[in-house]
């Protein structure tokens, strides 16, 4: 379902066009607010709607094969953690969902240069970053060599 | 003053550089950053980083984990099966080695905030099948973004990279990367001791069943355009089972996964008269591949020509039974926040249709072929092994380093690697990162030397399309019909029917042979030709011109491969319809092909599968 850009909620302010995977949400030069340039070439995989500050964007399924008056709505709260749907039939029946999105805050996540060094010789081994720890068992299994 | 000539050439240098920042290049980043904390790493990427790749928009599972804490599995199963699934033929070396390291992956993601659903009984990660685990993934790709960023020196998003550069100093061997800014339209030069390719495998080079608005709904992401086999191929990496494409059996028009339909809910398909189908092809399939049909579980493209057969003899739609499951209203909320949180388009055609599952069960579709490494398929560079255990014809350098030195990869670049997906790639890349450290600290003095005058030359080439465009539209009054340029598009379903028509795609029903083989690589030859005359009026238009000429090379190595390889290895994904059958005495092997960067000659050559584990 390619996307579409409501006019009186669009600012222009190009957060669409930043994380579009695609490449298709661009700014109209004469209007200054974002639209979708190539609605084939659109995954629908909701990027530009979760990102949109003034939920602006919306989706309009596929016309080959979506007949119309369907909504799938979304709202992405990275404060609270949730990832809230809203799914419309085109017969008028809905459908709601909740989901938690991250269980730690955003940008907690450590550096791999904020643990401590490892030697040369771990550098040779076959044990990448954090192992045997990390896979919660003793060592890591290896093969006879062949 | 010519249009290229005004671009600014910008130049980055680094030990290691990565290309493509899904879950390969995150992987390969932090792994780089964490062995080689002097050194510069380097992430370059087509989109954002924050949202890019197979994963950007969320996954429901992540279905490689072994769960050796619990003793759920061993790295040796994970082979066992893969090797199942894909007919015997994987890189058993590679696919052991990912299996042993990838569960530290997965608690790494769990420790950076990952919802990973639980067994309330046992407190374990809940499974949704032997393989896979239940997550709340909308923000998978953010999280691993995050981790990336961090861990890299500098990341560079909305960058095309169009080409890989030589050393001057040395053959085969890389020196770093070339490409142009998506946003400002600058040209940058990569310079770099070592290399990662972990760009995105290949949707749109056959025609998708959509060919109207709905062209972009493919399986696998439309912007995986092909650059994980172009990048290797333009410099003469070999690269094996170019031929292996997949075929999806999917819900009907969103593409929506079926893992978690058939794994966890326990729902099942039937033929459109009610009827179980599978059972009914048994013995023609026996009569095709032998005892590979008695192998449980039954390999997915056995099942996928299942399905293929029942549909031509009349009795479709057919249809996934879910009234049953979705009366557990718990199954409902799992079968409905499966596709919200990996494929949305699905719940969009259902909502669009009136198709509730509660009441109505959903149908199913076979869709086009795609060229990946990663799910139930494994084309792509053929890499070295493991130090410790990989037998010596598949060793030849460091882990995961291709025919070209230097060069790392992971993902869908790698080879003979099946069922790899999320985690695996990440850890994939991960081993490609550690690699890449112990190369660049063996390298010493003499680090790779870019020439000048390749990467003037591939300055000039790849703005070429817009000097293309802006030369040619002043012929023509308006519109799209130039007799001097294709537009990227034209060029690209014209790659879409010649792969469908002479290749094996849908209008064939998956069939090809030798004759169109042959005449299909004529075509082909045309349009390489064609796309030398693409005309963009924009950078994004740029952009799509570039990936239709990883998709054309990447196309014509999935041909070469095709005609290469005489046995009908996976029927339900392909068929070569001149040697119908699975032919062990023959091909129970490896395709290889090296494409001759000076000259453009392919060279085939088998490569022996040894099988290590038992």
């Amino acid at each position: 379902m390619p996307t579409f850009v409501y006019m009186t909620r669009c600012d222009g302010c190009g957060q669409c066009v930043d994380i579009c995977p695609s490449d298709i949400m661009h700014i109209d030069p004469i209007y200054r607010r974002a639209y979708n340039i190539e609605p084939n070439m659109c995954w629908e995989c909701y990027a530009c709607v979760k990102a949109c500050p003034q939920h602006a964007i919306d989706v309009r399924g596929y016309a080959d094969f979506a007949p119309l008056g369907h909504s799938v709505r979304v709202r992405r709260e990275e404060e609270k953690g949730t990832v809230s749907w809203k799914i419309k039939f085109r017969d008028g029946r809905e459908k709601n969902f909740v989901s938690p999105i991250r269980t730690t805050p955003w940008g907690s996540i450590k550096s791999p240069a904020d643990y401590d060094r490892p030697s040369q010789d771990a550098l040779k081994a076959q044990e990448l970053s954090h192992e045997p720890e990390k896979l919660h068992i003793d060592a890591l299994p290896a093969l006879p060599p062949q | 003053m010519g249009l290229f000539t005004s671009r600014k050439t910008v130049f980055v240098d680094s030990d290691i550089l990565v290309i493509g920042g899904g879950f390969g290049g995150c992987g390969a980043a932090y792994e780089s950053r964490y062995w080689g904390r002097d050194l510069k790493v380097v992430v370059v990427e087509k989109a954002n980083i924050e949202r890019s790749g197979a994963v950007a928009q969320g996954l429901y599972a992540i279905n490689c984990y072994m769960g050796m804490r619990w003793d759920e599995n061993q790295p040796e199963d994970h082979v066992r099966y893969a090797r199942n699934d894909l007919m015997g033929l994987v890189r058993e070396d590679l696919g052991y080695d990912i299996a042993r390291h990838v569960d530290s992956s997965v608690h790494m993601f769990e420790e950076w905030g990952l919802p990973i659903m639980k067994n309330e009984e046992t407190g374990r990660y809940l499974r949704e099948g032997k393989w896979q685990i239940m997550i709340h993934g909308e923000s998978y790709k953010p999280i691993i973004a995050e981790a990336a960023r961090k861990a890299a020196t500098e990341v560079y998003n909305r960058i095309m990279v169009t080409h890989l550069l030589m050393d001057k100093t040395r053959p085969n061997r890389v020196a770093g990367a070339v490409g142009f800014s998506v946003r400002d339209g600058n040209f940058y030069v990569f310079r770099a001791k070592a290399v990662i390719v972990a760009a995105g495998g290949a949707s749109h080079i056959f025609k998708p069943h959509s060919v109207g608005e709905g062209m972009g709904r493919t399986w696998y992401a439309p912007w995986s355009s092909a650059s994980a086999y172009a990048l290797p191929i333009q410099v003469g990496a070999k690269m094996t089972q170019m031929e292996n494409r997949i075929v999806l059996t999917r819900f009907k028009d969103g593409y929506g996964p079926v893992g978690a339909y058939f794994l966890h809910l326990k729902t099942y398909t039937e033929n459109a008269y009610g009827d179980d189908y599978e059972a009914t092809w048994y013995d023609s399939i026996k009569e095709l591949v032998g005892d590979y049909v008695d192998h449980q579980p039954v390999p997915t493209c056995l099942r996928n020509h299942a399905f293929l057969q029942e549909i031509k003899a009349g009795r479709g739609p057919i249809r996934m039974v879910t009234k049953e499951a979705f009366a557990d209203p718990h199954k409902e909320t799992v079968g409905w926040e499966n596709f919200l949180g990996m494929t949305i388009g699905q719940a969009v055609v259902w909502a669009s249709q009136n198709i509730d599952p509660k009441e109505t069960n959903p149908e199913l579709i076979m869709s086009e072929p795609y060229v990946m490494g990663s799910h139930a398929t494994c084309s792509g560079a053929w890499a070295s092994g493991p130090e410790d255990y990989a037998p010596a014809d598949y060793q030849w350098g460091y882990n995961r380093m291709m025919t070209v030195e230097g060069l790392f990869g992971a993902g869908d670049t790698i080879g003979g690697t099946a069922h790899k997906f999320s985690s695996g790639s990440f850890t994939e890349g991960r081993i490609a990162g550690k690699s890449a450290v112990k190369y660049v600290s063996d390298m010493g003095h003499g680090a790779p030397q870019v020439d000048e005058a390749e990467y003037e030359a591939l300055k000039k080439a790849v703005y070429q399309p817009m000097e293309t465009y802006d030369v040619g539209r002043n012929e023509i009054v308006a519109g799209t019909v130039s007799p001097s340029y294709l537009l990227p598009i034209q060029g690209l379903q014209r790659l879409e029917k010649i792969m469908d028509e002479y290749v094996g795609g849908t209008s064939t029903n998956y069939l090809t042979n030798e004759p169109m083989l042959t005449r299909g690589m004529e075509l082909l030859g045309m349009l390489k030709e064609d796309i030398n005359h693409l005309g963009a009026d924009s950078l994004h238009q740029l952009q799509r011109a570039w990936e239709l000429h990883h998709r054309v090379l990447a196309s014509e190595s999935v041909a070469r491969h095709t005609m290469f390889r005489e046995e009908t290895r996976w029927p339900g994904y392909y068929y070569r319809a001149d040697h119908p059958q699975l032919d062990d005495d023959n091909w129970h092997c490896f395709t290889l092909s090296r494409r001759d960067p000076g000259t453009g000659e392919w060279a085939m050559e088998k490569a022996p599968v040894h099988h290590i584990i038992d």
